[in-house]
């Protein structure tokens, strides 16, 4: 009894955690299933007909690819943004700063549809064809601000120390920059961009508003869900979930494994062994 | 002997401060995509919730301030806006409820677990948002396990809980989870353990240690968890759409019919607008009652 | 290491000042540092040394003033254009690069094509060879310290910066590596200048201290001189402890001064006393004083300097002993006695007798008070006992 009322916070803790995967583990686990009528509900019989036959349903591939090819270019674009803004937020002096802020705040603060949907009666108004095009463009908008505070809280981070050190050893603005003020960024630059394409890949209502005859991923899926979403669709989701997740477990794994050998690694004596 | 001291020769140019220029210039294409696809647009999108029905083209409309645009579109949707704040409401409490002892734990008792965890709860969402909500169709099914169990034990009112706003509320809530336990944690992991070391050495209980120490300290992060997952969920639609019924709709919904199939833009706008002006109203009140720092 | 072909200079500042807004860090310094010695910056945080150094280094613009290494004016020049580097209180070692880039930092910088000979001999002089390859955070704190000061040094500077490198290390690794800079310092022959607040620190390793306060140069000069010969009451009582006795100059008496204070005459030799007008402090150090019972003060050798009091604690520190004597008129005095003699000690409530010799008294100028340059929180503490004890008494 003493045992449960000692390990309560953590049971619950792993209660929660446990919460978070559930529905992941029903999307996975329908993903080998084979439905019994359109929806794909509840547990019929195994079949591995959605891993096989991947694009075999129309639609489903082509969705998946438009997503991917949108992520790829809102991202590298939003990034690049992001981290000049990021730069100039931390390392230099300029007015208007908390409009500035402001600005890089409010789509963060702002519900999706809102966005969305201002940025359809923008387009609206302007007759600009809606397409790929304009999903980029909403992608970018929303993206910036996520690379913005990544990339700020790196540089921030970074003990200013160091660049003088640089400029003290023969630096000049240049090399300082390519060779200590970057390298140091880049893992937070890095993650900004991971967080970037998630955000790109997964998101549906600002895309649904501003695509027009265009079919994302999302897009795809949420027509799928009056029609029955086919099996394929979870075992896409289940793979790039795998993914996902190896690639942020392999970097925690690979840190972890450097802080090990920090610890194995033999320290010498401090004394200096002249007198 | 290796190589000498560099002798420069003397007066080169004085030592600049970071010269606001280049700052500038780095702003300058962030600044103005923001610009002009997010701030403008609020300005279109308040044109638009004014525009006026061209006459004799029934879904076109044209330049002007009907004003009585609002007027027509609250009257209709405002039950909706309650709805969508009360389920929100629920939702964000539900989610701080669920979060704070998961956040606490990975912060004071995880020791060197605490990546892999952290981890795990992001993992999740790595996952489609619109399946993730799907699956709760599954999960919450007429015939599934906890409906089932619920129904024995007589708690629900409708004896399912698929298309009801018990439903909505459990997807909200389930859905922006992670966007209250990062928050959380984050505020808890600065907090100094051996502050509550101190409250116990002075004569507090548990109990009153975590509510004159823990609590107080940890409250940044709960203001920004409850507004990173009430705004978003103020305005979703998806688990309505899919775990509500046709009386479980929220002003997302209503935005989206309106902006897509009605292509009624002015209600449309309107709604928008209002829904934003509403939210912004309640972040600036929240946040200048609760005090924070620096949120970006 | 040393290239005997090149001849270091000495560094000159003229007029240095920095301000920030309205706070004046540095105020028109004017200052020497002779090639090839080492040199400190002493005084309590905040009083404008970092702020001189970074000056020097190029980290920082002075407001007005000039900085040259011989006849070379370096003030306009950028920091990576001067023969100067710096070892930086918390190291500031490349986290990203291994230790023989972070060595080899400053020559890859210059164009240096093959570095590997310089960067082993010099990881080879601070003993750290095998930790070439070595990320900073896999090494100790003094190690890291000491690649600090390899990646410095290896560029042969005309004048090595070191701001307060010592402080984070406990205090044997400290005693050590003073003594190891030192060496360092002799056998290179660079000029060293040492920015610190710790005095024992720089009177161990330095030829000559500069004391600084508010960004001014309270006394400049060899360590002992500056110690047995304070002249503003901020360095008596900065350097070590001294007792300060207000007084009035009260004529002279060969090439003695006379100064009377509370009843008694003391002489200061004409040449220690640093008062212009008729206030003068009388200071003495604590160590150059002898206790006496009161029943031997016939003892007290002719021409000495005495004042009676009353013993009011007793320290035995195993070295020495240190007394607070309250004098009659209630000021409480310092004296440390070694223990050269086992057992004979005072004790508290002795009527006793302090003397010392004129030569080690000086005369300060009474300006500022008794209390510059003690620690603030010192005082405030001394205040808040005082008031304690004294509420205590009346209760």
């Amino acid at each position: 009894m003493r045992w449960l009322r000692r390990n309560l916070l953590g049971i619950v803790a792993i209660a929660v955690l446990v919460y978070l995967f559930v529905p992941i583990a029903v999307i996975s686990v329908l993903s080998f299933n084979k439905p019994a009528g359109k929806y794909n509900l509840s547990w019929n019989e195994f079949s591995l007909d959605g891993w096989t036959n991947l694009c075999g349903v129309p639609g489903v591939c082509s969705s998946f690819v438009t997503s991917i090819q949108i992520g790829i270019i809102s991202t590298i674009v939003a990034t690049i943004l992001g981290t000049m803004i990021a730069f100039a937020l931390v390392r230099y002096r300029f007015r208007g700063r908390s409009t500035t802020n402001l600005l890089i705040f409010m789509p963060m603060a702002t519900p999706e549809v809102v966005m969305g949907a201002s940025l359809l009666a923008l387009f609206l108004n302007l007759r600009f064809p809606l397409g790929q095009m304009t999903v980029i463009i909403a992608h970018i908008m929303f993206i910036i601000s996520f690379v913005v505070v990544t990339v700020k809280a790196r540089l921030q981070g970074m003990d200013p120390r160091l660049e003088e050190a640089a400029r003290d050893l023969y630096a000049d603005s240049r090399g300082v920059f390519r060779y200590v003020t970057f390298p140091l960024v880049l893992p937070g630059i890095l993650g900004a961009a991971l967080l970037g394409f998630s955000l790109s890949f997964d998101d549906f209502i600002i895309s649904f508003f501003n695509a027009g005859t265009l079919v994302t991923f999302p897009i795809y899926i949420w027509g799928a869900a009056q029609r029955g979403i086919p099996v394929q669709v979870n075992a896409l989701a289940t793979i790039v979930f795998l993914v996902a997740l190896g690639v942020v477990l392999t970097s925690q794994f690979v840190g972890y494994r450097r802080r090990r050998a920090l610890e194995r690694a033999p320290i010498a004596m401090d004394t200096m062994s002249r007198s | 002997m290796v190589a000498v001291v560099p002798t420069p020769r003397a007066a080169a140019a004085p030592v600049a401060q970071r010269s606001s220029r280049t700052g500038y210039l780095l702003l300058f294409p962030g600044i103005a995509w923001l610009g002009i696809f997010f701030a403008i647009p609020f300005v279109t999108l308040f044109m638009t919730s004014l525009q006026q029905p061209v006459p004799g083209k029934s879904g076109s409309y044209m330049f002007g301030l009907q004003f009585s645009n609002y007027v027509t579109a609250m009257s209709e949707y405002w039950p909706l806006f309650v709805r969508s704040f009360i389920y929100a409401g629920i939702a964000t409490l539900l989610a701080l409820a669920i979060a704070y002892p998961l956040a606490y734990f990975i912060a004071f008792r995880a020791g060197n677990w605490r990546s892999l965890m952290l981890v795990l709860v992001i993992a999740p969402s790595f996952a489609s948002f619109l399946l993730r909500t799907y699956a709760w169709k599954t999960i919450l099914s007429d015939e599934g396990i906890i409906t089932t169990t619920l129904n024995s034990l007589h708690l629900l009112p409708d004896d399912r809980i698929l298309n009801t706003g018990i439903a909505v509320i459990a997807g909200l809530t389930y859905n922006f989870l992670p966007f209250m336990i990062l928050p959380l944690y984050a505020a808890l992991e600065k907090i100094d353990p051996r502050l509550i070391e101190a409250a116990g050495d002075l004569y507090a209980s548990p109990q009153k240690a975590f509510r004159k120490v823990t609590w107080p300290l940890s409250l940044p992060g709960v203001v920004a968890g409850t507004l990173l997952t009430f705004i978003p969920a103020a305005g979703d639609y998806i688990n309505a759409a899919l775990l509500g019924s046709t009386g479980d709709r929220m002003i997302g919904n209503a935005i989206q019919i309106n902006f897509i199939q009605f292509r009624d833009y002015p209600t449309a706008s309107a709604l928008s607008f209002v829904l934003m002006a509403a939210i912004l109203a309640l972040v600036f009140t929240y946040i200048r009652r609760a005090g924070t720092e620096d949120l970006v | 290491m040393v290239d005997a072909a090149r001849t270091v200079q000495d560094l000159h500042l003229r007029n240095l000042t920095k301000k920030f807004g309205d706070f004046v860090a540095v105020d028109d310094l004017t200052l020497t540092i002779p090639a090839g010695s080492f040199f400190a910056l002493l005084g309590a945080s905040g009083c404008g040394k970092t702020t001189t150094l970074r000056m020097v280094a190029g980290l920082e613009d002075p407001t007005d003033g000039t900085i040259s290494i011989g006849d070379q004016d370096i003030t306009r020049l950028r920091a990576f254009q001067r023969p100067v580097n710096t070892v930086f209180q918390s190291y500031a070692l490349f986290p990203h690069l291994d230790i023989f880039e972070n060595v080899a930092f400053g020559l890859r910088r210059r164009g240096v094509k093959d570095v590997k000979p310089t960067v082993e001999r010099m990881l080879d002089l601070v003993e750290l060879g095998s930790m070439a390859r070595r990320k900073p955070s896999q090494l100790s704190g003094g190690q890291q310290q000491r690649v600090a000061v390899a990646r410095a040094l290896i560029n042969q500077p005309d004048v090595l910066l070191l701001d307060e490198p010592l402080g984070a290390l406990d205090l044997k690794l400290r005693r050590q590596m003073q003594i190891e800079l030192k060496r360092i310092q002799v056998e290179v022959g660079t000029t060293f200048v040492h920015v610190t607040h710790d005095q024992e620190e720089a009177m161990t390793m330095a030829d000559t201290v500069a004391v600084m306060n508010n960004g001014r140069i309270e006394q400049l000069g060899h360590p002992a001189d500056i110690y047995e010969t304070p002249r503003t009451v901020f360095v008596a009582n900065f350097l070590g402890q001294s007792n300060l006795i207000v007084g009035r100059r009260a004529g002279s008496s060969g090439d003695s001064t006379l100064v009377e204070a509370h009843g008694q005459t003391y002489a200061v030799p004409s040449d220690r006393c640093f008062s212009s007008t008729s206030d003068v402090t009388v200071g003495v150090r604590p160590e150059k004083i002898t206790v006496l019972d009161s029943v031997d003060a016939d003892k007290v050798p002719d021409g000495n300097n005495r004042l009676n009091g009353r013993v009011t604690d007793v320290s035995y520190t195993g070295v020495s002993t240190q007394y607070l004597v309250e004098a009659p008129w209630g000021q409480e005095l310092i004296v440390f006695e070694q223990n050269v003699v086992v057992g004979d000690r005072c004790e508290v409530g002795d009527q006793v007798v302090l003397h010392w010799a004129p030569s080690h008294t000086f005369g300060l100028d009474s300006a500022g008070g008794t209390n510059s340059g003690v620690d603030p929180d010192v005082v405030e503490a001394e205040k808040a006992t005082a008031r304690l004890l004294s509420d205590g008494a009346e209760a």
